[in-house]
């Protein structure tokens, strides 16, 4: 028995024990200026949108005449999907009415450079091939991909993980809502180039997925030519135990929720494995579990228990199914508050679209909704007896025969252990079914675009200009003098060559302008400024001022934000004369001294030391020596003037 | 080893190959001096360079090998695809209509093959079953294929062979014909059966898909099943043209075959009416008329089959500053008949004059359309076009070019006294010249105007 402890409380062997293995699938999207197949402005986003459109997506058979398991199973679900979109962010190819154009060179020059950084071995043509995704993210029905190179490495710790492939790809479109058998997206990230690194499942402990996927995410940033902030860089998580199967945990949009998913994923995993056992020590299986099924909408018409009595009003039927042979087993916890009638519960809910929760009952957990009477009468309707269990689920009587063949299918699964699928990740760290995993036939050419050849020059040419590697990088700036913590975070930023470029032209501000480029910078595009109005013969041109002394580098966050709010609109000493930042004099700031402890109540020079703290509080609440002093020599000059009189100067 | 082991490779990636004693399906390990590759050696592709090997890795992915960076390959085993479209028995139902589905090529029925990319034609009723199951629900499907071409390599040949199926089947008493055709041309093959196939009791649906049908999001399956409906069950026994009317998944359009014309080089929605409006919706359930003026469904056999044809004939498309060398090498050619698609109202410039009368006097026929596809040609508003006009230069009042370009070829087949072409010409036949031009028969919305933006949001494209 493997009781639930929490991640924290988990010592690193036991990961060893069970068998943990986990892999990586990166998405990080590149910084380019348009779309990979087509025109579009690439990072664009709106959720705006002025028309729609509906597809529907069919199964194509598999070469040996078998319907994909992923696309049979959207195929059920009988999705109508709908996309919104507009005209500033995607033109006909996105939603598939024009063919692709030729890809997008500066991406592939980006993902030459990232896939030469991952130590891949170059393929010397790009083939476009097709992924099928039935889900609707893709108007399609596909995603235009292809390898660059295969085979690589990257350096974690004392080893190397093993980089299985690196594709550039088109993204998919972000999901809007997905309620009933209506799945609604919109397009303005569809078509925007990424990278997707592919790891080897060399991962052993939760903690360490999270730095492998830090080491990434670092060298992608290095080439500076990369997107960041929120949905730009996406792990899929790939998990299993000993004994279990690959499960693809999808779309984690922060390396800090990885550990709790991956841990969760183990005990998930670990628990289904004990169903299995306990199945098989049954002498359970999965023919034996027959679709039967029958109506008990009269029986509990009457309830008192809510979700089910509304949902009977409104016309919805009730269906019991029972399962031989189980009971006790749908209780089983399979991750901290969640046990097996979850997992049945997900696919009711995925597959037969009833997703309006709860939408199943079982007589394992009978506390707190039926009562005792119905839950009787339930079980003698699906003539049930002490060892088998029942599903109780509601719904619109279209979906409900799906759904009891899915709640069936799901425990027929559960005598093999561990299925297959892609799981989206959960707030609390749990995982819920998304879907059957793909498997390796949704590949196929895409007719559309002839190979494209990567011949020697151009790998060469990136070559030559790939970046430093970030912990190198990190590592001179420190032996430069950099605070860590800054060399930390100007190394993973899109500025650092921007830094190496401008630092030699103000040698003494070396330490300030790594903090304005790192975090300035970031601070104002999280404020959504447009940080890339801020251009290098601007920045060049201000230090060039600090450094004659016309300018404080005080002055320079102000200047910068302005630019960045602004755009074009004058130099920097025009913008600083008309902000009032050009450095104030002695005489200047004298007054300004003067000005501040005038202002102060007596009791604040009771002492030097409370004088001077009061007069540098003071004036900085006035502002108006900000950005036009050197904060050091104010202060000094304060003290001179204010401290050790014990009274007003 | 036989030639076909080593499939599309010319030389220099041919004689490595050779070298390393491996062939297309080789399971294959392969050193370059870019690293180490393992997957399976694919045919390559014709039009593809001669320097490249392909092959798939075991993740599904192809990708090219130079032949100048491999320094070794190994066989390490072989796996030969055999694709083929699986096929399942068409289920026969008594009850249901008979419906006939001829085959000339183009993407409506095709698969790819998953590893070489090549298209393979999905035709037989029980491939055609295997991937759109519903159409077992509409008909008993009957198939045949014909030809296999592209649409742009259609012509009098294929025309000729169609009409003489079409009717046969008619006569044998099927209760409708599909046509699956590849896009580019189905608007010249749906005039030119309008022609050949006429007074046909049951309805001739044209069908095609935008789309090839390997696609999740093709059109191919719904056009088919819209086709089949409006073939088995619909009231309307004209040559129709069955494609979508939004590029959304909802409803097909069908087209009068005489009216219709492929509009946008690749959107789903391409095919549209002009100058007047479709003769109906169709979707799963059914056919919903839009006008009434149709010709009905009979139960009798009787079909008139013409296949007269001239294939000289020509359009020519006017341009300012054309030279009259352009007329005088057709009529110099030994052309019969001349389209002309004109500017405006049916306009060519002065210098044209003695070429078009001397074309007049050697007995072509020529006549003249608009190149603004909607509107009438009205050659007596202007005094450029009644000058040509008394050149021999007849209009041909709402017909469009290509509908003419056929009819021409069709008529020259009956006759070459110029005034009898020009009364056949003038005469239409199903629809091809209308009285009248209702106000929605010409409809291209702006986009970007308040008042549309707002109908555009309201309705899916």
């Amino acid at each position: 028995m493997h009781q639930y402890t929490s991640l924290e409380e988990t010592p690193r062997e036991w990961y060893e024990e069970v068998g943990l293995m986990s892999g990586l699938e990166i998405h990080q999207q590149l910084l380019t200026r348009k779309k990979l197949f087509c025109r579009c402005p690439a990072g664009r986003y709106s959720r705006e949108w002025d028309a729609e459109i509906l597809r529907h997506m069919r199964p194509t058979l598999s070469e040996l005449g078998e319907y994909d398991g992923t696309a049979l199973m959207e195929f059920r679900t009988r999705k109508q999907i709908v996309y919104h979109i507009h005209k500033e962010t995607v033109c006909t190819y996105e939603f598939d009415d024009t063919p692709p154009f030729e890809i997008n060179e500066e991406a592939v020059d980006i993902a030459i450079e990232i896939a030469l950084l991952l130590n891949l071995k170059m393929v010397s043509e790009l083939h476009i091939a097709r992924k099928q995704y039935l889900d609707g993210s893709i108007p399609t029905g596909f995603q235009r991909t292809t390898i660059l190179g295969v085979d690589g490495w990257i350096p974690y710790r004392d080893r190397r993980i093993g980089i299985i492939q690196l594709g550039l790809e088109e993204d998919a479109c972000r999901e809007v809502s997905d309620v009933g058998h209506v799945r609604t997206y919109i397009t303005d990230r569809l078509g925007m180039p990424l990278v997707e690194t592919v790891t080897a499942p060399e991962m052993h402990t939760p903690w360490d997925v999270a730095g492998v996927a830090q080491v990434l995410r670092r060298l992608a940033r290095a080439t500076g030519r990369v997107r960041t902030g929120p949905g730009a860089a996406r792990e899929d998580v790939n998990v299993s135990v000993r004994g279990g199967r690959r499960c693809e945990i999808k779309g984690v949009s922060s390396i800090r929720r990885i550990p709790l998913l991956v841990h969760n994923e183990a005990f998930r995993q670990l628990g289904l494995l004990q169903i299995k056992d306990e199945l098989a020590q049954r002498g359970v299986r999965p023919e034996a579990l027959e679709v039967k099924w029958v109506d008990v909408t009269e029986r509990i018409g009457r309830t008192r228990y809510w979700p089910v009595l509304q949902a009977l009003r409104e016309g919805q039927r009730a269906r019991a199914v029972p399962l031989r042979r189980c009971a006790g087993l749908l209780r089983h916890p399979i991750g901290p508050g969640r046990s097996f009638l979850q997992e049945v519960s997900d696919r009711v809910s995925v597959v037969a679209c009833i997703d309006q929760h709860p939408n199943v009952l079982s007589t394992d957990v009978t506390d707190g909704n039926l009562s005792a009477d119905e839950w009787q009468a339930v079980r003698r309707a699906a003539g049930a007896g002490a060892q088998d269990a029942v599903v109780v689920v509601w719904g619109p009587v279209d979906d409900l025969q799906t759904a009891c063949e899915e709640i069936v299918g799901r425990m027929r699964l559960a005598c093999d252990g561990v299925p297959n699928e892609t799981r989206q990740a959960l707030a609390d760290g749990t995982t819920c079914f998304e879907r059957v995993l793909p498997g390796a036939d949704r590949m196929y050419p895409d007719t559309d675009l002839p190979p494209k050849k990567l011949p020697d020059e151009r790998v060469e040419r990136m070559r030559t200009r790939l970046p430093e590697l970030p912990w190198h990088r990190r590592q001179r700036y420190v032996e430069a003098g950099l605070p860590e913590q800054v060399a930390e975070r100007l190394s993973v930023s899109p500025r650092a060559a921007l830094f190496d470029r401008l630092a030699p032209r103000a040698p003494r501000h070396a330490g300030r302008l790594a903090t304005l480029l790192a975090d300035h910078f970031r601070w104002l595009q999280r404020k959504g400024l447009p940080v890339e109005r801020v251009d290098e013969a601007f920045l060049e041109k201000a230090l060039g001022l600090v450094e004659a002394g016309a300018l404080r580098f005080e002055a320079l966050p102000a200047l910068v934000e302005h630019r960045a709010r602004h755009g074009h609109d004058g130099g920097p000493e025009e913008v600083a004369g008309r902000l009032g930042l050009r450095p104030a004099g002695d005489a200047e700031v004298a007054e300004a001294i003067a000005a501040a402890t005038a202002e102060l109540p007596a009791s604040s020079f009771r002492d030097a030391e409370t004088a001077w703290r009061a007069t540098m509080g003071r004036l900085m609440k006035m502002k108006k020596l900000r950005g036009r002093v050197d904060g050091a020599a104010l202060g000094a000059r304060v003290r001179e003037l204010v401290g050790g009189q014990g009274g007003r100067p | 080893m036989s030639a076909d082991s080593y499939k599309g490779y010319r030389d220099p990636a041919l004689s490595v190959l050779r070298q390393f004693g491996v062939r297309v399906w080789s399971d294959a390990e392969v050193e370059t001096t870019r690293g180490r590759f393992v997957g399976i050696i694919l045919p390559r592709s014709e039009t593809a360079d001669a320097d490249h090997i392909v092959l798939k890795l075991r993740n599904g992915y192809n990708v090219g090998l130079r032949h100048d960076t491999i320094r070794g390959m190994k066989e390490v085993g072989y796996k030969e695809a055999v694709y083929r479209i699986p096929s399942k028995d068409f289920p026969h139902d008594p009850a249901k209509p008979r419906v006939k589905l001829i085959g000339t090529g183009g993407t409506i029925a095709s698969r790819l093959d998953y590893r070489t990319g090549a298209v393979i034609p999905a035709f037989s009723p029980g491939e055609l079953y295997g991937s759109v199951p519903e159409l077992a629900d509409i008909c008993n499907l009957e198939t045949e294929k014909i030809c296999a071409v592209f649409s742009e390599n259609m012509g009098p040949e294929q025309w000729t062979k169609l009409a003489t199926t079409i009717a046969a089947e008619i006569e044998k008493g099927v209760a409708g014909i599909v046509i699956g055709h590849g896009t580019d041309t189905m608007h010249h093959t749906a005039a030119i059966l309008s022609f050949m196939v006429q007074d046909s009791p049951v309805p001739i649906v044209m069908v095609g898909s935008q789309r090839s049908s390997d696609r999740p999001s093709s059109d191919a399956a719904m056009n088919l099943i819209h086709s089949t409906r409006t073939a088995a069950s619909g009231d309307i026994a004209e040559v129709m043209v069955c494609m979508f009317g939004p590029t959304s998944d909802q409803y097909g359009l069908l087209h009068r075959g005489t009216r219709v014309r492929k509009m946008h080089s690749s959107y789903r929605s391409t095919f549209r009416t002009i100058s007047d409006i479709p003769l109906a919706m169709v979707d799963r359930n059914g056919v919903t008329p839009l006008r009434d003026d149709y010709k009905r469904r009979r139960h009798d056999r009787n079909v008139r089959l013409d296949t007269a044809f001239d294939e000289k004939v020509s359009i020519v498309y006017y341009y300012p500053n054309m030279a009259p060398d352009i007329i005088d090498s057709l009529v110099d050619n030994g052309y019969h008949g001349i389209v002309i698609a004109g500017t405006g109202l049916g306009h060519v410039n002065r210098p044209l004059y003695p070429a078009l009368r001397r074309a007049h006097e050697k007995g072509v026929a020529v006549c003249m359309t608009v190149q603004t596809i909607w509107g009438f040609a009205q050659m007596y508003v202007y005094e450029t076009g009644r000058e040509i006009m008394e050149l021999g230069v007849f209009p041909a009042a709402n017909m469009l070019p290509e509908v003419a370009y056929v009819k021409l070829g069709w008529v020259l087949g009956h006759t070459r006294d110029l005034a009898e072409v020009e009364r056949m010409m003038t005469t239409p036949i199903n629809g091809e010249i209308t009285e009248r031009e209702p106000h929605n028969g010409y409809l291209v919305f702006q986009g970007g105007v308040p008042e549309v933006e707002e109908f555009i949001r309201s309705y899916r494209k």
